[in-house]
């Protein structure tokens, strides 16, 4: 053999098309991996933005324990026997998370939670669970990214920063992309951007209103007020921090679009108002249709929260915070959302799925889930705060990447995941279906009158 | 130097990347500590870029670095931080009865402690109740 042609390296490469990024909310289905099989790992994601090539491109196969209970490494089933236990004998069970799995795993959480009597929430609960509510409230003016590429107008962003959480949103589906009755991309598009920060998304709109912080009621208020012929104040700018002049030209413009759309992000979820900001906005865009047509979509975070809000829904008639304590769902924020039911101490084993409260919860409930009231049972596919806290710790493969499944995108449309290379762990699926099945059990051991539930 | 501001908490693509990488890595330590300030406020309290400041409220408090922006970026009396573990110490578990905390719009106590070292390393994290 030549010295040349040992320098030859022989890549056992593959390239998966039209593979989906998890990040997000607009889970991106049209990317294309190279992947090293050698290796096991990904070396190129065309056409991901920085968060989807961060996601794709740091992945690697990590060497850790499969299991560990108390930190010490034990075999997958002794874990999965120990988590049931641990549910099946609290007295205030919680599952909470499931926004980083596919929906095929996701329908084994509700059953879990039914055998033992416990309490079911995603993580909608602290991201658009107010705007959640407010769909209870004042219904969804709904549509499609599809529609919104081939026929918006009009688009508008209120209390998100898509430029930074959904990178691809504006090109992609709704201001720059050549669509049916906007072949002229963003030159036929009016954007506006509402928010209280000059954020990187300001720096895309064509109308930008820095509104004064917490007064996004008012503002949406004014404009329900106009579409009923009632005027914009003078004081205007006084209340809310925007020229009277500059909202009549607003409304003007959301009157006389022929496609009118408001993405809405966790400004104003998670301001003071909440739900009441969500549902002011969405009954806004129902008023607009006395003029035209104009719809509303909350701009979901993680990828999958959308299809835990669907599943969770039709398995139990609500989209979050689900309690089976009294053999059927029942629907309650505030009491039994996790955020709650940590800061009240009431938990006493907590199922934590593909989701991290420990770094992101308020510290109340970040105190009680790690301490030694509250057992913590841990399935992710990475170390966190969470997983390095929990007795029982789970290593799951990775969705969209390892795993195949369904996922929802922000929209409320299904996706099929192409993964791109194996795992040796587990996926959530195996792992949670072994879990249903062990609780199912001891629940019947038990004589638990609720077990065996039949679902889906 | 000590002054009062209104926290928002949020998400950036930097916290994205970081996240992606490990939450228990330096990147996403150092960004998620990092406390950005409007100009007018930084020159009020006479902070500068890279600073160490205590962030603290009724819940908790932690040290974070100091990001000076550019005027007009913020509303002056605001201060930035991206989503992480030093945010979460000072939510309250409240949530008047919808499962939210309040996670944005927090009033919060800034207090320099010390002079740091520009982007080259992450704080150790550090958190106390209040």
């Amino acid at each position: 053999m030549s010295a040349a042609s040992k320098d030859i390296k022989v890549v056992n490469e593959k390239i998966v098309e039209n593979a989906t990024c998890t990040f997000c909310g607009c889970c991106c289905d049209d990317i294309t991996l190279t992947v090293d099989m050698d290796k096991k790992v990904i070396t190129k994601a065309k056409d991901a933005c920085v968060l989807g090539k961060s996601w794709f491109l740091n992945h690697v196969i990590e060497d850790k324990p499969i299991a560990r209970i108390a930190g010490k490494e034990v075999p997958l089933d002794d874990a999965i026997n120990e988590a049931a236990k641990i549910l099946m004998d609290a007295k205030f069970p919680i599952l909470y998370g499931m926004s980083d799995t596919v929906c095929e795993a996701q329908r084994h959480c509700a059953p879990i939670m039914d055998d033992c009597g416990g309490t079911i929430d995603t993580t909608t609960s602290v991201c658009h669970g107010p705007s959640g509510m407010a769909f209870q409230g004042v219904g969804e003016p709904t549509m499609t990214l599809g529609e919104v590429k081939n026929r918006a107008d009009f688009v508008m962003y209120w209390g998100g920063n898509p430029a930074e959480a959904h990178p691809r949103h504006f090109a992609r589906y709704a201001v720059t992309p050549e669509g049916m009755y906007t072949p002229n991309g963003k030159d036929d598009r009016t954007v506006v951007i509402v928010d209280i920060r000059h954020t990187k998304t300001a720096g895309v709109s064509d109308i930008f209103l820095q509104l004064k912080p917490g007064k996004d009621f008012e503002l949406l208020w004014m404009l329900r007020a106009a579409c009923k012929g009632v005027d914009i104040p003078d004081d205007c700018k006084d209340i809310c921090g925007v020229e009277k002049e500059v909202v009549e030209d607003l409304f003007q413009r959301m009157k006389n679009c022929n496609y009118g759309v408001i993405f809405f992000g966790m400004g104003l979820t998670m301001s003071r108002g909440r739900h009441f900001n969500s549902g002011a906005l969405m009954a806004l865009a129902t008023d607009l249709n006395e003029f035209t047509h104009f719809v509303a979509k909350p701009a979901r975070g993680h990828g999958n929260v959308t299809g835990a809000d669907n599943v969770v829904s039709w398995q139990t008639g609500y989209p979050f915070g689900v309690n089976f304590s009294r053999g059927h769902p029942r629907f309650n924020p505030g009491e039994f959302t996790t955020v709650d039911t940590l800061s009240r101490k009431e938990a006493d084993a907590a199922l934590i799925i593909a989701s991290d409260p420990v770094a992101n919860f308020p510290k109340p409930a970040i105190d009680h889930i790690t301490s030694d009231k509250c057992k913590l049972i841990s399935i992710d596919t990475k170390n966190t705060p969470t997983s390095e806290a929990a007795h029982v710790s789970i290593q799951t493969s990775t969705y969209g990447i390892n795993t195949g499944g369904t996922v929802y995108r922000m929209d409320d449309v299904p996706i099929s995941l192409r993964p791109a290379f194996d795992s040796p762990f587990p996926s959530d699926l195996e792992v949670l279906t072994k879990l249903r099945k062990k609780v199912n059990e001891l629940s019947k051991k038990a004589n638990r009158p609720y077990a065996t539930k039949k679902y889906m | 130097m000590k002054g009062q501001l209104i926290l928002i908490p949020g998400r950036s693509s930097k916290q994205g990347v970081g996240l992606n990488k490990g939450k228990l890595k330096e990147e996403y330590i150092r960004v998620t500590t990092t406390l950005e300030l409007s100009f007018e406020d930084a020159q009020e309290l006479g902070l500068e870029t890279a600073d160490i400041v205590k962030i603290s409220n009724h819940i908790g408090e932690t040290e974070v670095q100091v990001k000076v922006l550019k005027e007009g970026k913020l509303p002056i009396g605001y201060a930035f931080i991206p989503y992480g573990p030093p945010s979460s110490c000072l939510f309250d578990g409240e949530t008047c009865g919808t499962g939210m905390p309040a996670s944005k719009g927090m009033t919060i106590d800034v207090e320099f402690i010390k002079k740091g070292v520009k982007k080259k390393t992450a704080l150790p994290p550090k958190t106390a109740v209040g």
